[in-house]
Protein backbone atom coordinates (compact mmCIF):
# COMPACT_ATOMS: atom_id res chain seq x y z
CA UNK A 1 0.00 0.00 0.00
CA UNK A 2 1.39 3.15 -0.93
CA UNK A 3 1.56 6.33 1.27
CA UNK A 4 -1.94 8.25 1.25
CA UNK A 5 -1.67 11.90 -0.75
CA UNK A 6 -3.88 13.16 1.78
CA UNK A 7 -4.20 12.72 5.52
CA UNK A 8 -6.39 14.56 8.00
CA UNK A 9 -6.10 13.55 11.23
CA UNK A 10 -7.99 14.85 14.05
CA UNK A 11 -9.42 17.66 12.67
CA UNK A 12 -12.30 19.79 13.63
CA UNK A 13 -13.95 22.98 14.19
CA UNK A 14 -16.42 24.99 16.62
CA UNK A 15 -17.23 28.04 15.17
CA UNK A 16 -16.73 30.68 17.82
CA UNK A 17 -20.18 31.33 17.94
CA UNK A 18 -20.31 27.85 19.82
CA UNK A 19 -21.53 25.65 16.65
CA UNK A 20 -20.05 22.77 16.37
CA UNK A 21 -19.17 22.34 12.39
CA UNK A 22 -16.58 19.35 12.31
CA UNK A 23 -16.49 17.10 14.79
CA UNK A 24 -12.59 15.09 15.41
CA UNK A 25 -12.47 13.32 11.96
CA UNK A 26 -10.08 11.11 10.51
CA UNK A 27 -9.28 10.60 6.66
CA UNK A 28 -6.72 9.17 4.10
CA UNK A 29 -7.05 9.65 0.84
CA UNK A 30 -5.08 7.57 -1.87
CA UNK A 31 -3.22 8.80 -4.36
CA UNK A 32 -5.13 8.34 -7.94
CA UNK A 33 -8.63 7.70 -6.17
CA UNK A 34 -11.89 9.35 -6.58
CA UNK A 35 -13.12 9.78 -3.37
CA UNK A 36 -17.03 10.74 -2.60
CA UNK A 37 -17.98 12.96 0.69
CA UNK A 38 -21.68 12.22 0.77
CA UNK A 39 -24.12 14.02 3.36
CA UNK A 40 -26.75 16.00 3.24
CA UNK A 41 -26.76 20.28 3.59
CA UNK A 42 -25.21 21.11 5.94
CA UNK A 43 -23.29 18.21 6.93
CA UNK A 44 -19.61 19.67 7.03
CA UNK A 45 -18.54 18.77 4.05
CA UNK A 46 -17.94 21.98 3.20
CA UNK A 47 -16.33 23.08 6.39
CA UNK A 48 -14.00 19.93 5.98
CA UNK A 49 -12.90 20.97 1.84
CA UNK A 50 -12.25 24.60 3.56
CA UNK A 51 -10.00 23.10 6.39
CA UNK A 52 -8.01 21.49 3.79
CA UNK A 53 -7.54 24.29 1.30
CA UNK A 54 -7.16 26.41 3.77
CA UNK A 55 -10.10 28.50 3.76
CA UNK A 56 -11.11 28.17 7.18
CA UNK A 57 -8.68 27.42 10.22
CA UNK A 58 -9.35 24.38 12.03
CA UNK A 59 -9.97 24.02 15.39
CA UNK A 60 -7.73 21.40 15.99
CA UNK A 61 -6.18 18.42 13.80
CA UNK A 62 -3.32 18.12 11.27
CA UNK A 63 -3.46 17.90 7.02
CA UNK A 64 -1.02 16.42 5.43
CA UNK A 65 -0.47 16.82 1.71
CA UNK A 66 1.71 14.19 -0.09
CA UNK A 67 4.13 14.37 2.98
CA UNK A 68 3.55 18.13 3.35
CA UNK A 69 1.88 19.53 6.47
CA UNK A 70 -0.81 22.42 5.30
CA UNK A 71 0.17 24.39 8.03
CA UNK A 72 4.39 24.35 8.31
CA UNK A 73 4.73 23.79 4.43
CA UNK A 74 1.76 26.08 3.61
CA UNK A 75 3.64 26.53 -0.28
CA UNK A 76 4.23 22.89 -0.88
CA UNK A 77 0.62 21.54 0.01
CA UNK A 78 -1.06 24.45 -1.52
CA UNK A 79 0.73 24.18 -4.91
CA UNK A 80 -0.87 20.29 -5.31
CA UNK A 81 -4.44 21.08 -4.88
CA UNK A 82 -7.24 22.88 -6.84
CA UNK A 83 -10.47 23.78 -5.41
CA UNK A 84 -13.56 24.02 -7.33
CA UNK A 85 -16.03 25.70 -4.88
CA UNK A 86 -19.74 25.11 -4.61
CA UNK A 87 -20.80 28.63 -5.45
CA UNK A 88 -20.22 30.48 -8.54
CA UNK A 89 -18.07 32.85 -7.09
CA UNK A 90 -16.39 34.65 -10.45
CA UNK A 91 -15.26 38.10 -11.34
CA UNK A 92 -17.31 39.47 -13.64
CA UNK A 93 -15.42 41.89 -15.69
CA UNK A 94 -12.63 39.49 -16.63
CA UNK A 95 -12.09 37.46 -19.46
CA UNK A 96 -12.18 34.12 -18.91
CA UNK A 97 -8.49 33.80 -20.24
CA UNK A 98 -7.40 36.34 -17.76
CA UNK A 99 -8.82 34.77 -15.06
CA UNK A 100 -7.29 31.23 -15.69
CA UNK A 101 -4.32 32.86 -16.26
CA UNK A 102 -4.43 34.20 -12.95
CA UNK A 103 -5.30 31.77 -11.08
CA UNK A 104 -2.04 29.78 -12.62
CA UNK A 105 0.22 32.74 -11.74
CA UNK A 106 -1.71 32.81 -8.08
CA UNK A 107 -0.17 29.42 -7.46
CA UNK A 108 3.28 30.48 -8.34
CA UNK A 109 3.69 28.99 -12.16
CA UNK A 110 4.37 31.44 -15.13
CA UNK A 111 1.61 32.71 -17.36
CA UNK A 112 2.55 31.78 -20.50
CA UNK A 113 1.41 27.94 -21.04
CA UNK A 114 0.05 25.77 -23.92
CA UNK A 115 -2.07 23.85 -20.59
CA UNK A 116 -4.02 26.97 -20.57
CA UNK A 117 -5.20 26.12 -23.89
CA UNK A 118 -5.78 22.41 -23.36
CA UNK A 119 -7.85 23.11 -20.39
CA UNK A 120 -9.75 25.16 -21.84
CA UNK A 121 -10.37 23.12 -24.75
CA UNK A 122 -11.16 20.36 -22.79
CA UNK A 123 -13.99 22.20 -21.42
CA UNK A 124 -15.18 23.81 -24.12
CA UNK A 125 -14.27 27.07 -22.90
CA UNK A 126 -11.48 27.89 -25.41
CA UNK A 127 -13.98 29.62 -28.02
CA UNK A 128 -15.12 31.79 -25.37
CA UNK A 129 -11.66 32.67 -23.61
CA UNK A 130 -11.94 36.39 -24.85
CA UNK A 131 -15.82 36.85 -23.17
CA UNK A 132 -16.58 38.55 -20.12
CA UNK A 133 -17.70 36.05 -17.68
CA UNK A 134 -20.68 38.09 -17.32
CA UNK A 135 -21.74 37.25 -20.80
CA UNK A 136 -21.39 33.55 -19.97
CA UNK A 137 -24.04 31.38 -18.61
CA UNK A 138 -24.11 29.68 -15.36
CA UNK A 139 -23.27 26.12 -16.46
CA UNK A 140 -20.32 27.79 -18.35
CA UNK A 141 -19.40 29.94 -15.33
CA UNK A 142 -18.97 26.48 -13.72
CA UNK A 143 -16.43 25.12 -16.27
CA UNK A 144 -14.47 28.52 -15.97
CA UNK A 145 -14.68 27.60 -12.02
CA UNK A 146 -12.78 24.04 -12.48
CA UNK A 147 -10.41 25.41 -15.52
CA UNK A 148 -9.28 27.76 -12.56
CA UNK A 149 -8.64 25.08 -10.53
CA UNK A 150 -6.79 23.20 -12.83
CA UNK A 151 -4.68 25.78 -14.41
CA UNK A 152 -1.75 25.22 -12.01
CA UNK A 153 -1.85 21.41 -12.79
CA UNK A 154 -2.71 20.03 -9.48
CA UNK A 155 -2.73 16.68 -8.25
CA UNK A 156 -5.48 16.82 -6.08
CA UNK A 157 -8.73 18.30 -7.11
CA UNK A 158 -11.44 18.85 -5.03
CA UNK A 159 -14.95 19.53 -6.31
CA UNK A 160 -17.51 21.00 -3.95
CA UNK A 161 -20.95 19.63 -5.04
CA UNK A 162 -19.85 19.75 -8.75
CA UNK A 163 -23.42 19.45 -10.20
CA UNK A 164 -25.53 21.01 -8.04
CA UNK A 165 -28.09 23.14 -10.07
CA UNK A 166 -26.50 21.87 -12.78
CA UNK A 167 -27.80 20.31 -16.29
CA UNK A 168 -28.11 17.32 -17.47
CA UNK A 169 -25.28 17.59 -20.46
CA UNK A 170 -23.09 19.71 -18.30
CA UNK A 171 -23.35 16.64 -15.18
CA UNK A 172 -22.23 13.95 -17.85
CA UNK A 173 -19.61 16.72 -19.35
CA UNK A 174 -18.43 16.75 -15.84
CA UNK A 175 -18.45 13.10 -14.83
CA UNK A 176 -16.36 12.54 -18.22
CA UNK A 177 -14.05 15.02 -17.47
CA UNK A 178 -13.41 13.42 -13.64
CA UNK A 179 -13.27 10.06 -15.11
CA UNK A 180 -10.62 11.60 -17.67
CA UNK A 181 -8.56 13.85 -14.90
CA UNK A 182 -7.96 10.28 -13.43
CA UNK A 183 -7.32 8.69 -15.83
CA UNK A 184 -4.17 11.25 -15.79
CA UNK A 185 -3.82 10.65 -12.23
CA UNK A 186 -4.79 12.98 -10.43
CA UNK A 187 -6.84 12.40 -6.93
CA UNK A 188 -10.11 13.95 -6.92
CA UNK A 189 -12.18 14.04 -4.06
CA UNK A 190 -15.55 15.43 -4.53
CA UNK A 191 -18.72 16.40 -1.99
CA UNK A 192 -22.11 15.78 -3.22
CA UNK A 193 -25.62 14.77 -1.76
CA UNK A 194 -26.91 12.79 -5.05
CA UNK A 195 -26.28 9.15 -4.05
CA UNK A 196 -26.24 8.21 -7.69
CA UNK A 197 -23.30 10.83 -8.10
CA UNK A 198 -21.46 9.08 -5.75
CA UNK A 199 -22.15 5.74 -7.19
CA UNK A 200 -21.42 7.00 -10.38
CA UNK A 201 -18.26 8.38 -10.11
CA UNK A 202 -16.34 7.63 -6.89
CA UNK A 203 -13.92 4.48 -5.79
CA UNK A 204 -14.89 4.99 -2.13
CA UNK A 205 -17.55 6.76 -0.48
CA UNK A 206 -17.11 8.73 3.18
CA UNK A 207 -20.55 9.58 4.44
CA UNK A 208 -20.95 12.26 6.49
CA UNK A 209 -23.48 13.47 8.84
CA UNK A 210 -24.00 16.44 11.51
CA UNK A 211 -20.15 17.02 11.30
CA UNK A 212 -19.59 13.59 12.00
CA UNK A 213 -17.89 11.36 9.65
CA UNK A 214 -19.88 8.11 9.68
CA UNK A 215 -17.89 5.66 7.70
CA UNK A 216 -15.79 5.44 4.88
CA UNK A 217 -16.00 2.44 2.86
CA UNK A 218 -15.10 1.12 -0.97
CA UNK A 219 -17.94 2.40 -2.93
CA UNK A 220 -19.44 -1.63 -4.04
CA UNK A 221 -19.52 -2.21 -0.39
CA UNK A 222 -21.03 0.97 0.91
CA UNK A 223 -23.61 0.73 -1.72
CA UNK A 224 -24.42 -3.00 -0.73
CA UNK A 225 -24.88 -2.70 2.46
CA UNK A 226 -27.25 0.37 2.03
CA UNK A 227 -28.82 -1.41 -0.64
CA UNK A 228 -32.27 -0.85 0.47
CA UNK A 229 -34.52 -0.62 -2.62
CA UNK A 230 -38.16 0.96 -3.37
CA UNK A 231 -40.41 -0.67 -6.50
CA UNK A 232 -42.87 1.73 -6.60
CA UNK A 233 -46.55 0.16 -8.12
CA UNK A 234 -48.47 2.21 -10.14
CA UNK A 235 -52.09 1.14 -9.65
CA UNK A 236 -54.98 0.68 -12.43
CA UNK A 237 -57.49 1.72 -9.58
CA UNK A 238 -56.92 3.84 -6.56
CA UNK A 239 -56.90 1.47 -3.29
CA UNK A 240 -58.52 2.84 -0.21
CA UNK A 241 -56.66 0.47 2.25
CA UNK A 242 -54.01 -2.27 1.82
CA UNK A 243 -55.40 -5.53 1.54
CA UNK A 244 -54.57 -7.73 5.05
CA UNK A 245 -52.89 -10.15 2.43
CA UNK A 246 -50.47 -8.30 2.08
CA UNK A 247 -49.75 -7.59 5.16
CA UNK A 248 -46.19 -9.88 5.04
CA UNK A 249 -44.43 -7.41 2.42
CA UNK A 250 -43.46 -4.14 4.01
CA UNK A 251 -45.92 -1.90 1.62
CA UNK A 252 -47.48 1.49 1.77
CA UNK A 253 -49.92 3.74 -0.08
CA UNK A 254 -48.87 6.69 -1.34
CA UNK A 255 -50.35 9.53 -3.72
CA UNK A 256 -53.64 9.02 -2.59
CA UNK A 257 -53.94 5.12 -2.80
CA UNK A 258 -52.93 5.62 -6.57
CA UNK A 259 -49.51 3.88 -5.94
CA UNK A 260 -47.99 0.67 -3.70
CA UNK A 261 -44.96 1.27 -2.40
CA UNK A 262 -42.58 -1.63 -1.65
CA UNK A 263 -39.70 -1.55 0.35
CA UNK A 264 -37.18 -4.21 0.58
CA UNK A 265 -33.60 -5.42 0.53
CA UNK A 266 -31.55 -5.62 -2.65
CA UNK A 267 -29.11 -7.75 -1.31
CA UNK A 268 -31.37 -10.46 0.10
CA UNK A 269 -31.34 -13.98 -1.29
CA UNK A 270 -35.01 -13.33 -1.82
CA UNK A 271 -36.49 -9.72 -2.47
CA UNK A 272 -39.87 -11.12 -2.03
CA UNK A 273 -41.03 -9.17 -5.50
CA UNK A 274 -42.38 -12.26 -7.36
CA UNK A 275 -44.57 -13.18 -4.50
CA UNK A 276 -45.41 -9.93 -4.43
CA UNK A 277 -46.34 -9.84 -7.77
CA UNK A 278 -48.25 -13.35 -7.85
CA UNK A 279 -50.29 -12.32 -4.51
CA UNK A 280 -51.41 -9.35 -6.73
CA UNK A 281 -52.67 -10.67 -9.30
CA UNK A 282 -54.78 -13.14 -7.18
CA UNK A 283 -56.41 -10.51 -5.76
CA UNK A 284 -57.32 -9.45 -8.90
CA UNK A 285 -54.97 -5.96 -7.95
CA UNK A 286 -54.07 -4.41 -11.53
CA UNK A 287 -51.34 -2.38 -12.15
CA UNK A 288 -49.99 0.13 -14.86
CA UNK A 289 -46.31 0.18 -14.45
CA UNK A 290 -43.42 -0.95 -11.94
CA UNK A 291 -40.61 1.37 -10.80
CA UNK A 292 -37.82 0.50 -8.88
CA UNK A 293 -35.07 2.86 -7.46
CA UNK A 294 -32.38 2.95 -4.44
CA UNK A 295 -33.45 4.48 -1.20
CA UNK A 296 -33.07 8.04 -0.25
CA UNK A 297 -30.01 9.65 0.84
CA UNK A 298 -32.35 10.48 4.15
CA UNK A 299 -33.27 6.58 4.61
CA UNK A 300 -29.84 5.55 4.55
CA UNK A 301 -28.67 8.00 7.27
CA UNK A 302 -32.01 6.75 8.89
CA UNK A 303 -30.11 2.88 8.92
CA UNK A 304 -26.85 4.49 9.22
CA UNK A 305 -27.75 6.45 12.56
CA UNK A 306 -30.16 3.33 13.91
CA UNK A 307 -27.31 0.96 13.45
CA UNK A 308 -24.91 3.00 15.36
CA UNK A 309 -27.10 3.35 18.60
CA UNK A 310 -28.17 -0.05 17.67
CA UNK A 311 -24.17 -0.83 18.06
CA UNK B 1 9.01 33.57 -2.28
CA UNK B 2 5.62 33.07 -4.74
CA UNK B 3 6.66 36.00 -7.15
CA UNK B 4 4.27 34.78 -9.70
CA UNK B 5 1.47 35.30 -6.84
CA UNK B 6 2.29 38.62 -6.51
CA UNK B 7 2.69 39.91 -9.62
CA UNK B 8 -1.27 38.03 -10.71
CA UNK B 9 -2.55 40.51 -7.91
CA UNK B 10 -0.57 43.42 -8.79
CA UNK B 11 -1.81 43.11 -12.71
CA UNK B 12 -5.44 42.11 -11.55
CA UNK B 13 -5.77 45.35 -9.47
CA UNK B 14 -3.49 47.60 -12.38
CA UNK B 15 -6.12 46.65 -14.86
CA UNK B 16 -9.02 47.08 -12.64
CA UNK B 17 -7.78 50.66 -12.59
CA UNK B 18 -7.37 50.66 -16.72
CA UNK B 19 -10.45 49.70 -16.83
CA UNK B 20 -11.59 52.92 -15.73
CA UNK B 21 -9.34 54.74 -17.09
CA UNK B 22 -11.27 57.41 -18.21
CA UNK B 23 -12.77 58.33 -14.57
CA UNK B 24 -9.31 57.35 -12.94
CA UNK B 25 -7.68 60.30 -14.91
CA UNK B 26 -10.66 62.58 -15.12
CA UNK B 27 -11.60 63.42 -12.01
CA UNK B 28 -8.15 64.14 -10.29
CA UNK B 29 -7.38 66.13 -12.79
CA UNK B 30 -10.91 68.14 -13.04
CA UNK B 31 -11.18 68.00 -8.77
CA UNK B 32 -7.54 69.79 -8.60
CA UNK B 33 -8.55 72.19 -11.78
CA UNK B 34 -11.56 73.06 -9.80
CA UNK B 35 -10.10 73.57 -6.32
CA UNK B 36 -7.59 76.40 -8.36
CA UNK B 37 -10.53 78.21 -9.54
CA UNK B 38 -11.51 78.34 -6.30
CA UNK B 39 -8.99 79.08 -3.83
CA UNK B 40 -6.11 79.73 -6.03
CA UNK B 41 -8.00 82.13 -8.33
CA UNK B 42 -10.90 83.41 -6.80
CA UNK B 43 -10.06 83.44 -2.87
CA UNK B 44 -6.29 82.84 -3.45
CA UNK B 45 -6.21 86.30 -4.76
CA UNK B 46 -7.72 88.34 -1.74
CA UNK B 47 -5.29 86.13 0.23
CA UNK B 48 -1.88 87.05 1.78
CA UNK B 49 1.06 85.33 0.87
CA UNK B 50 1.82 82.48 3.76
CA UNK B 51 5.12 82.19 4.69
CA UNK B 52 6.24 84.09 1.62
CA UNK B 53 4.71 81.71 -0.63
CA UNK B 54 2.10 82.45 -2.86
CA UNK B 55 -1.43 81.08 -1.58
CA UNK B 56 -2.21 79.06 -5.01
CA UNK B 57 1.25 77.63 -4.52
CA UNK B 58 0.71 76.96 -1.18
CA UNK B 59 -1.72 74.47 -1.37
CA UNK B 60 -0.59 72.02 -4.09
CA UNK B 61 0.92 69.74 -1.62
CA UNK B 62 -2.14 69.60 1.05
CA UNK B 63 -4.27 69.27 -1.84
CA UNK B 64 -2.18 66.18 -3.49
CA UNK B 65 -1.94 64.63 -0.02
CA UNK B 66 -5.69 65.29 0.05
CA UNK B 67 -6.17 62.86 -2.88
CA UNK B 68 -3.17 60.49 -1.83
CA UNK B 69 -4.72 59.68 1.06
CA UNK B 70 -8.22 58.93 0.28
CA UNK B 71 -7.22 57.51 -2.82
CA UNK B 72 -4.71 55.17 -1.09
CA UNK B 73 -7.40 54.22 1.12
CA UNK B 74 -10.25 53.87 -1.21
CA UNK B 75 -7.91 51.43 -4.28
CA UNK B 76 -6.49 49.23 -1.51
CA UNK B 77 -9.62 48.62 0.35
CA UNK B 78 -12.03 47.58 -2.66
CA UNK B 79 -9.38 46.08 -3.68
CA UNK B 80 -9.38 43.48 -0.84
CA UNK B 81 -13.12 44.02 -0.10
CA UNK B 82 -14.50 42.96 -3.28
CA UNK B 83 -13.34 39.61 -3.50
CA UNK B 84 -14.59 38.94 0.20
CA UNK B 85 -17.83 40.59 -1.46
CA UNK B 86 -17.99 38.64 -4.55
CA UNK B 87 -16.73 35.25 -2.73
CA UNK B 88 -13.34 34.95 -5.05
CA UNK B 89 -11.42 35.68 -1.91
CA UNK B 90 -11.85 31.02 -1.69
CA UNK B 91 -8.93 31.74 -4.62
CA UNK B 92 -6.34 33.41 -2.56
CA UNK B 93 -6.86 31.85 0.85
CA UNK B 94 -6.06 28.95 -0.74
CA UNK B 95 -3.26 29.83 -3.15
CA UNK B 96 0.56 28.82 -1.48
CA UNK B 97 0.63 32.86 -1.66
CA UNK B 98 1.97 34.43 1.89
CA UNK B 99 0.35 37.71 3.69
CA UNK B 100 2.88 39.96 3.23
CA UNK B 101 3.17 38.82 -0.45
CA UNK B 102 -0.43 39.28 -0.74
CA UNK B 103 -0.29 42.63 0.86
CA UNK B 104 2.32 43.17 -1.80
CA UNK B 105 0.33 42.72 -4.86
CA UNK B 106 -2.62 44.66 -3.72
CA UNK B 107 -0.97 47.56 -1.35
CA UNK B 108 2.10 47.78 -4.59
CA UNK B 109 -0.71 48.41 -6.91
CA UNK B 110 -2.71 50.91 -4.74
CA UNK B 111 0.60 52.62 -4.08
CA UNK B 112 1.41 52.78 -8.10
CA UNK B 113 -2.02 54.29 -8.54
CA UNK B 114 -1.92 56.75 -5.83
CA UNK B 115 1.77 58.04 -6.47
CA UNK B 116 0.76 58.27 -10.11
CA UNK B 117 -2.38 60.04 -9.43
CA UNK B 118 -0.17 62.35 -7.51
CA UNK B 119 2.04 63.55 -10.48
CA UNK B 120 -1.01 63.99 -12.42
CA UNK B 121 -2.61 66.28 -9.50
CA UNK B 122 1.20 67.53 -9.50
CA UNK B 123 1.35 67.98 -13.18
CA UNK B 124 -2.43 69.78 -13.65
CA UNK B 125 -1.06 71.99 -10.39
CA UNK B 126 1.66 73.30 -12.64
CA UNK B 127 -0.41 74.70 -15.34
CA UNK B 128 -2.31 77.16 -12.67
CA UNK B 129 0.33 77.82 -10.39
CA UNK B 130 4.10 78.69 -10.54
CA UNK B 131 5.85 75.46 -8.65
CA UNK B 132 9.32 74.94 -7.39
CA UNK B 133 10.44 72.13 -5.34
CA UNK B 134 13.15 72.23 -3.18
CA UNK B 135 13.91 69.00 -2.65
CA UNK B 136 12.78 66.49 -5.21
CA UNK B 137 13.90 63.42 -3.90
CA UNK B 138 12.31 63.71 -0.75
CA UNK B 139 8.91 65.05 -1.96
CA UNK B 140 8.90 61.57 -4.00
CA UNK B 141 9.91 59.70 -0.63
CA UNK B 142 7.28 61.36 1.17
CA UNK B 143 4.82 61.13 -1.60
CA UNK B 144 5.88 57.10 -1.53
CA UNK B 145 5.58 56.36 1.67
CA UNK B 146 2.67 58.13 2.82
CA UNK B 147 1.06 56.48 -0.49
CA UNK B 148 2.39 52.94 1.35
CA UNK B 149 1.21 53.51 4.95
CA UNK B 150 -2.22 54.85 3.45
CA UNK B 151 -2.49 51.78 1.63
CA UNK B 152 -1.48 49.49 4.27
CA UNK B 153 -4.16 51.09 6.34
CA UNK B 154 -7.02 51.25 3.32
CA UNK B 155 -6.19 47.23 3.39
CA UNK B 156 -6.97 46.70 7.07
CA UNK B 157 -10.41 48.81 5.84
CA UNK B 158 -11.17 46.57 3.36
CA UNK B 159 -11.07 43.73 5.65
CA UNK B 160 -12.48 45.23 8.46
CA UNK B 161 -15.51 46.15 6.48
CA UNK B 162 -18.40 44.18 6.40
CA UNK B 163 -20.81 46.19 3.80
CA UNK B 164 -19.93 49.30 1.22
CA UNK B 165 -20.96 52.14 3.86
CA UNK B 166 -18.68 50.60 6.15
CA UNK B 167 -15.93 50.48 3.37
CA UNK B 168 -16.73 54.50 2.54
CA UNK B 169 -16.94 55.39 6.42
CA UNK B 170 -13.78 56.02 6.92
CA UNK B 171 -12.07 57.69 3.45
CA UNK B 172 -15.25 59.86 3.53
CA UNK B 173 -16.11 60.89 7.49
CA UNK B 174 -12.34 60.41 8.70
CA UNK B 175 -9.79 61.12 6.35
CA UNK B 176 -11.36 63.99 4.55
CA UNK B 177 -12.05 66.00 8.06
CA UNK B 178 -8.70 65.37 8.99
CA UNK B 179 -7.37 66.98 6.04
CA UNK B 180 -9.14 69.74 5.53
CA UNK B 181 -8.47 70.41 9.39
CA UNK B 182 -4.84 69.03 8.83
CA UNK B 183 -3.01 72.10 7.14
CA UNK B 184 -4.12 71.18 3.59
CA UNK B 185 -5.28 74.96 2.79
CA UNK B 186 -3.29 77.11 5.82
CA UNK B 187 -0.42 77.00 8.07
CA UNK B 188 -1.77 75.87 11.39
CA UNK B 189 0.63 78.89 12.28
CA UNK B 190 -2.83 80.95 11.27
CA UNK B 191 -4.97 79.20 13.82
CA UNK B 192 -5.67 80.61 16.74
CA UNK B 193 -5.29 78.62 20.21
CA UNK B 194 -5.92 76.26 21.47
CA UNK B 195 -6.86 75.45 18.11
CA UNK B 196 -3.42 75.39 17.46
CA UNK B 197 -2.22 72.73 20.14
CA UNK B 198 -5.28 70.54 19.26
CA UNK B 199 -4.07 70.40 15.55
CA UNK B 200 -0.59 68.81 16.62
CA UNK B 201 -2.88 65.71 17.58
CA UNK B 202 -4.05 65.51 14.19
CA UNK B 203 -1.80 62.74 12.15
CA UNK B 204 -2.39 64.41 9.10
CA UNK B 205 -0.74 67.86 10.06
CA UNK B 206 2.82 66.18 10.02
CA UNK B 207 1.80 64.63 6.80
CA UNK B 208 0.99 67.67 4.89
CA UNK B 209 4.00 69.42 7.09
CA UNK B 210 6.32 66.90 5.89
CA UNK B 211 4.87 67.16 2.15
CA UNK B 212 4.96 71.06 1.73
CA UNK B 213 8.49 71.15 3.36
CA UNK B 214 9.63 69.42 0.35
CA UNK B 215 8.25 71.96 -1.90
CA UNK B 216 8.91 75.32 0.08
CA UNK B 217 11.72 74.12 3.06
CA UNK B 218 9.34 74.98 5.30
CA UNK B 219 6.54 73.11 6.80
CA UNK B 220 4.57 73.81 10.53
CA UNK B 221 6.31 71.13 11.89
CA UNK B 222 9.68 69.89 12.05
CA UNK B 223 10.28 67.41 8.76
CA UNK B 224 12.31 64.34 11.16
CA UNK B 225 9.01 64.83 13.07
CA UNK B 226 7.16 64.26 10.04
CA UNK B 227 8.97 61.71 8.56
CA UNK B 228 8.63 59.71 12.57
CA UNK B 229 5.00 59.83 12.21
CA UNK B 230 4.77 58.65 9.14
CA UNK B 231 7.00 55.99 9.46
CA UNK B 232 4.83 54.84 12.59
CA UNK B 233 2.00 54.88 11.12
CA UNK B 234 3.39 52.60 8.23
CA UNK B 235 4.59 50.28 11.06
CA UNK B 236 1.44 50.04 12.86
CA UNK B 237 -0.32 49.15 9.58
CA UNK B 238 2.04 46.67 9.21
CA UNK B 239 1.53 45.46 12.54
CA UNK B 240 -2.14 44.92 12.79
CA UNK B 241 -1.84 43.10 9.01
CA UNK B 242 0.21 40.57 10.71
CA UNK B 243 -2.33 40.30 13.54
CA UNK B 244 -5.14 39.83 11.18
CA UNK B 245 -3.20 37.05 8.79
CA UNK B 246 -2.38 35.17 12.21
CA UNK B 247 -5.95 35.42 13.22
CA UNK B 248 -7.93 35.08 10.08
CA UNK B 249 -9.63 37.79 11.31
CA UNK B 250 -12.62 38.87 8.98
CA UNK B 251 -10.55 36.65 6.53
CA UNK B 252 -11.23 32.91 7.47
CA UNK B 253 -14.36 32.28 9.59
Amino acid sequence: MTEPILTVAGVSKTYDSGTVALQPTDLAINRGEIFALLGPNGAGKTTLINIICGIVTPSSGTITVDGHDAIREMRQARRRIGLVPQELHVDMFETVLATVTFSRRLFGRSGHSDYIEQVLRDLSLWDKRKAKIMELSGGMKRRVLIAKALAHEPEILFLDEPTAGVDVALRRDMWKLVHKLRAGGTTIILTTHYIEEAEEMADRVGVINQGKLLLVDDKDALMQKLGKREMDITLSEPMADIPAALSEWDVSLAEDGRRLRYVFDATAERTGIPSLLRKLADLGIGFKDLETSKSSLEDIFVDLVADKVAA
Amino acid sequence: MNTHGIWAIYRFEMARALRTLWQSLVTPVLTTSLYFIVFGGAIGSRMQNVGGVDYGSFIVPGLIMLSLLTQSISNAAIGIYFPKFTGTIYELLSAPISAMEMVLGYVGAATTKSVLLGLIILATAAFFVPLRIEHPGAMIAFLLLTAIAFSLFGFIIGVWAGNFEQLNFVPALLITPLTFLGGAFYSIDMLPQPWRTVSLFNPVVYLVSGFRWSFFGKGDVAIGVSLGVTAGFLALCLVIIAWIFKTGWRLKN
